[in-house]
């Protein structure tokens, strides 16, 4: 029996089924009579579509229908949680915007027939003026959509550009600016993206299986889009789900489509995502060009920060879109302390596919660039990277610290977090290794970047803050709700809002339950991902889960066992003040001895007649948290790398992270969290780029040209922590599922940056391949 | 993603996929690399001819003075061989260094050098090893040489009624010794070769007698050095003499640019690999 478990590695309860391949996935759940969904796509990135002629797929045995704009159009543009810039049409309605749009979707009896089918349609395009550069789109030279003004579809701006100005002007200041690009990615869940839709005719009800992030947010589109009485007939459920990254914190128009296809047919709609069809139908990630700008004083004192430039938003807004460089914008500071600070960045619509969250979601951006520009600092001002952070850092008492950017930053020792990585790192061996290293002839590089990071989307009011976040037509909001039963056997079943994708919170919300209710994990089952048992959600993304799902959990939890107290209480025959909950049970205050297991407990709470008098049967509350700040975790990463002088290919040596996410419920889950997350930043750092060519083809379509990291790729990193807990929540937990990608990325940069700095190299552009890499050090040695 | 439609046969004997081999059908081993261009209809074999389940293929077999490998012998299988690796270390090293565990672990060492894909590794040190072809079909047996064995991109020179039953390399002899090594796409040596050489050499009274250098993943298909081998031969093999020789690592190929690499980068990975290869197959030579 499990109980005492918070805050303990307990093993991930998820495990077993998913292990022995038992989990049950979208693809794994089978109905009779299903039909399949192919897509034709568009090959090129901007054209007129001339002709469609379906009729040779339309002859194929077990084809059933092949769709296109005209049959959807009166369903609407595909909605958009911010809609803000050009909605994606579902079907591309007489023009195409990016390669990989769906001009036609084929439904056949079988998934081989479907892309027969698919391949059957022949399509003529007239090819039109392309334009792939956001930093081109910015200049408006072309338009991306010729009944939009601008290619600029929002700007955010913040702060005071002439203070800054002011700073930089004055002549005792030293000025470090560098303009960077943080490229596209393309977020590669292990589980490609799928359906299942099934139309109930006669109750025109919906049930759509889905990979999503978010069900709430489809039901809602779902109820919008097909004009349903209201988001109840609408069931969205998010079964195992392999990866998200953010990928599925969206609404897609094969969902709709799916659905559009069951409702014609009068049968079961599947389609599953191919890979190669994933990296252009599936939102892409980051896409910034921007330039850092620093102002201090000649003692590293620091003056003014300013980050100004482009994010990309692909050819149609989805989910988020404009709304993710805002989420950056949260922690553009950095954890500095500055006079005057200016923030400006245009999204921009390209002829590319929808870029919106991936990992991080804006905050990987913004960290990137203030702690590139941070160690250029410190190399323009002939100053240690670590003093000059440290210098300006935010110090403890400064919490809750107020940025210029208009937030409030919960706790945190960064000086102190700091100071355990160059005690854990042994910096000063590192530095000493380095110097032998060098004078050697080899380039040996020690990188380091702290971060914090806003996290534990949010308190409520941050949704209208802006822009308004209600375009599936759900409250404008980012609180969350839980549901703890405990059953007449004093098994409990927690039903959550949340929509987990591999995290654990099966495990972890069985933690928090136990933990509060005093019944072993064991007879906990948690209920995630279906919309007909939670009444609302937002689902997972923005580490949030935890510092609000998971609260919302814990109070559930309270509410019913204040409830279980009184019930107590009474067969104690005792005051529910007294009543305290231990050993699977419930006793007086001082005589454990005499102890009402749990079992009795709840089998009186579901008889009336045995229970307190005017007491209402059940034991089973609900709980909505609204949190009261985003909360702030942050950290300090080291990576130590040595770069091959003939090839330029960098070897990661080694990586040592701090982090502090507040007081922490599964050590092992954080753990995961860590080494995954860092993983993935080290992707950007090192490998992934989603590229396109002038045409805007997208030549890193497979995953042989677009390369990312696996396990056998990099070292064991070597993890500790701080614990600073957050205030705003109960738990005192803060979130850790974005921070190893939103450092680890500058960290190995700064690492790369700093071996080749004797060369006089001060930056090399993402993914640091090897070629990238030689040809900053030819250019460099000429 | 689903191939379109083609006839998938399994047959218990060589004569028996002789027989349902035609101008529009592909043998399949392990599948590794036929499979996922299937998949994605970049080809569509009329029919598939899937010699796994023929016996007597799956052997490592040492004959005296050679070594064969057949057909059914899996990546891993080749990398982890005690024979293969005292004997041909460049082989041993290619297969560690193919794909990914999965890979190694259902695709074969034939099946990869009969794929011929610019970038592989395995046929480079086939080519450095020396080793002959077996090139078998109803009517016989033709042995082809590894260097006149991978004719362009994907295109090998076996005929469309042939399987490769296997290959034969000599054992390392007396002051013999190989190496493989090569640049990854992800980052030192993981994933393709965006360049790769194996080396063989033979050392004798202080200088080298005899060596093989071929290179991959720099041009249309991995190619025999030949520029190098002459200049090493006769050489001391010291570090000047190995340096000296890898200046000629691309005489003769054509270097392609692709994501990994412009042709000035690849031609200078090139040098450097030929270098690095020859210098490891000297320290192996003992």
């Amino acid at each position: 029996m499990t109980i005492g478990v918070f805050g303990t590695s307990v093993k991930r309860t998820e495990d077993p089924a998913l292990i022995r391949g038992q989990g049950l996935f979208v693809d794994d759940i089978k109905r009779d009579n299903e039909a399949a969904a192919a897509f034709v796509r568009s090959p090129f990135a901007h054209a007129k579509i001339t002709s469609i002629d379906k009729s040779a797929a339309e002859a194929l045995p077990g084809v059933q229908a092949v769709y296109t704009a005209d049959d959807v159009r009166s369903l609407g543009p595909l909605l958009a949680q911010v809609p803000i810039g050009k909605l994606r049409p579902l079907l591309a309605d007489g023009v195409v915007k990016h390669v990989g749009e769906a001009v036609a979707m084929v439904v056949a009896d079988n998934a081989a027939t479907a892309r027969d089918g698919a391949d059957a349609v022949f399509v003529d395009y007239d090819p039109l003026k392309v334009v792939v550069d956001p930093e081109y789109a910015a200049t408006n030279e072309a338009l991306v959509h010729d009944d939009l003004e601008s290619n600029i579809i929002h700007t955010w701006e913040e702060g005071d550009a002439e203070a800054v100005q002011a700073l930089a002007d004055r002549e005792d200041t030293v000025v470090t600016s560098v303009k960077m690009v943080n490229q596209r990615l393309i977020p590669t869940a292990i589980e490609p993206r799928g359906v299942l839709a099934e139309w109930q005719h006669g109750y025109d009800r919906v049930t759509l299986h889905s990979t999503t992030q978010q069900p709430h947010a489809v039901a809602g589109a779902l109820a919008l889009t097909f004009g349903l009485p209201g988001v109840s007939s609408a069931r969205v459920i998010a079964p195992e789900v392999g990866g998200g990254f953010g990928r599925g914190l969206n609404v897609y128009a094969e969902e709709m489509l799916a659905v559009f296809a069951s409702r014609e047919l009068g049968r079961p709609v599947r389609w599953i995502e191919t890979r190669s069809e994933a990296s252009k139908s599936t939102t892409h990630g980051r896409g910034w060009a921007a330039t850092a700008t620093i102002v201090s004083e000649p003692d590293g004192n620091f003056l003014a920060y300013s980050l100004v430039g482009v994010a990309d938003m692909g050819a149609y807004s989805q989910n988020f879109s404009v709304a993710i460089p805002v989420l950056g914008q949260f922690t553009m500071p950095g954890q500095y302390k500055w006079d005057a600070i200016y923030w400006k960045m245009d999204c921009v619509h390209t002829h590319t596919p929808t870029v919106d969250a991936y990992r991080g979601a804006g905050r990987p951006e913004t960290s990137f660039y203030v702690e590139r520009a941070v160690d250029t600092a410190a190399r323009d001002l002939g100053m240690d990277p670590i003093e000059l952070r440290k210098k300006n850092f935010f110090q403890p008492e400064d919490f809750p610290a107020a940025t210029l950017i208009g937030m409030s930053m919960d706790s945190g020792d960064y000086g102190g977090n700091l100071d355990v990585l160059v005690e854990k790192a042994d910096i000063a061996g590192l530095r000493a290794m380095q110097e032998t290293a060098r004078a050697e002839g080899r380039y040996f590089g020690v990188g380091i970047a702290t971060f914090v990071e806003a996290c534990g989307l949010a308190p409520s009011g941050f949704a209208d803050a802006g822009v308004s976040w209600a375009g599936y037509g759900l409250p404008s909001a980012f609180n969350e709700s839980a549901v703890v039963r405990v059953h007449p056997d004093a098994s409990v079943t927690v039903v959550t809002g949340t929509g987990p994708t591999g995290q654990g919170h099966e495990t972890v919300w069985s933690q928090i339950a136990s933990d509060r209710l005093g019944i072993p994990m064991e007879r906990i089952t948690v209920v995630h991902g279906d919309t007909k048992d939670t009444p609302m959600g937002i689902g997972t993304g923005g580490s949030r889960s935890a510092a609000v799902g998971g609260v919302a959990v814990a109070i559930a939890a309270d509410r019913t066992k204040e409830k279980a107290a009184k019930v107590a209480a009474h067969l104690l025959e005792a005051s529910e003040e007294d009543i305290v909950f231990a050993d699977n049970g419930a006793h007086v205050a001082g005589s454990p001895d005499k102890n009402v297991p749990w079992t009795d407990i709840a089998a009186t709470a579901y008889q009336p007649h045995k229970m307190p008098e005017g007491m209402e049967a059940g034991l089973d509350m609900t709980a909505f948290f609204d949190p009261s700040n985003l909360t702030w975790p942050y950290g300090s990463h080291v990576a130590v790398v040595e770069v091959d002088p003939e090839t330029g290919d960098v070897e990661l040596l080694k990586y040592v992270a701090v982090d502090d996410c507040g007081n922490i419920i599964n050590p092992m889950i954080v753990g995961g969290q860590l080494h995954g997350g860092i993983t993935q930043g080290i992707g950007q750092a090192l490998l992934e780029a989603a590229v396109f060519d002038d045409e805007g083809t997208l030549i890193t379509s497979t995953l042989t040209d677009y390369p990312i990291p696996t396990a056998t790729d990099v070292p064991s990193f070597d993890l500790h922590k701080t614990t600073t807990p957050t205030d705003a929540n109960p738990l005192g937990v803060k979130g850790i599922g974005e921070a190893g990608t939103i450092v680890s990325t500058p960290t190995i940069v700064n690492a790369v940056v700093d071996a080749l700095s004797p060369l006089g190299i001060k930056h090399i552009e993402m993914p640091l391949r090897p070629r990238r890499v030689w040809e900053a050090m030819q250019e460099a040695r000429a | 993603m689903y191939p379109r439609e083609f006839d998938y046969v399994a047959p218990a004997s060589l004569d028996e996929a002789f027989g349902a081999l035609g101008d529009d059908s592909k043998v399949m081993s392990g599948g590794m690399s036929l499979l996922p261009l299937m998949k994605m209809r970049l080809f569509s074999p009329a029919t598939v001819v899937d010699i796994g389940r023929i016996p007597g293929l799956d052997a490592i077999e040492d004959s005296g003075d050679h070594i064969s490998v057949g057909a059914l012998v899996r990546h891993a299988d080749t990398a982890t061989s005690d024979l293969i690796k005292a004997n041909a270390a460049a082989l041993a090293t290619a297969a560690s260094l193919t794909g990914d565990v999965q890979v190694r672990n259902r695709g074969t060492t034939c099946g990869s050098l009969a794929h011929a894909d610019v970038a592989a590794d395995q046929p480079a040190a086939v080519i450095a090893l020396g080793a002959t072809m077996f090139a078998q079909s109803a009517s016989g047996t033709r042995e082809i040489a590894a260097s006149d064995f991978f004719v362009d991109a994907m295109t090998s020179a076996l005929r469309s009624d042939e399987i490769l039953t296997g290959i034969r390399f000599p054992k390392a002899g007396p002051g013999e010794g190989s190496a493989y090594d090569k640049l990854g796409r992800r980052g030192g040596r993981s994933d393709y070769a965006v360049a790769g050489v194996a080396a063989w050499v033979k050392k004798s009274n202080g200088s080298i007698e005899d060596a093989r250098v071929a290179v991959t993943g720099v041009g249309t298909k991995p190619t025999l050095a030949a520029g190098v081998a002459e200049a090493l031969i006769g050489s001391d093999g010291s570090d000047a003499a190995v340096k000296s020789a890898a200046e000629k690592a691309i005489d003769g190929i054509t270097v392609l640019e692709d994501l990994y690499g412009s042709v000035e980068y690849k031609s200078h990975l090139a040098k450097v690999y030929v270098a690095r290869a020859v210098k490891a197959a000297l320290a192996n030579a003992g």
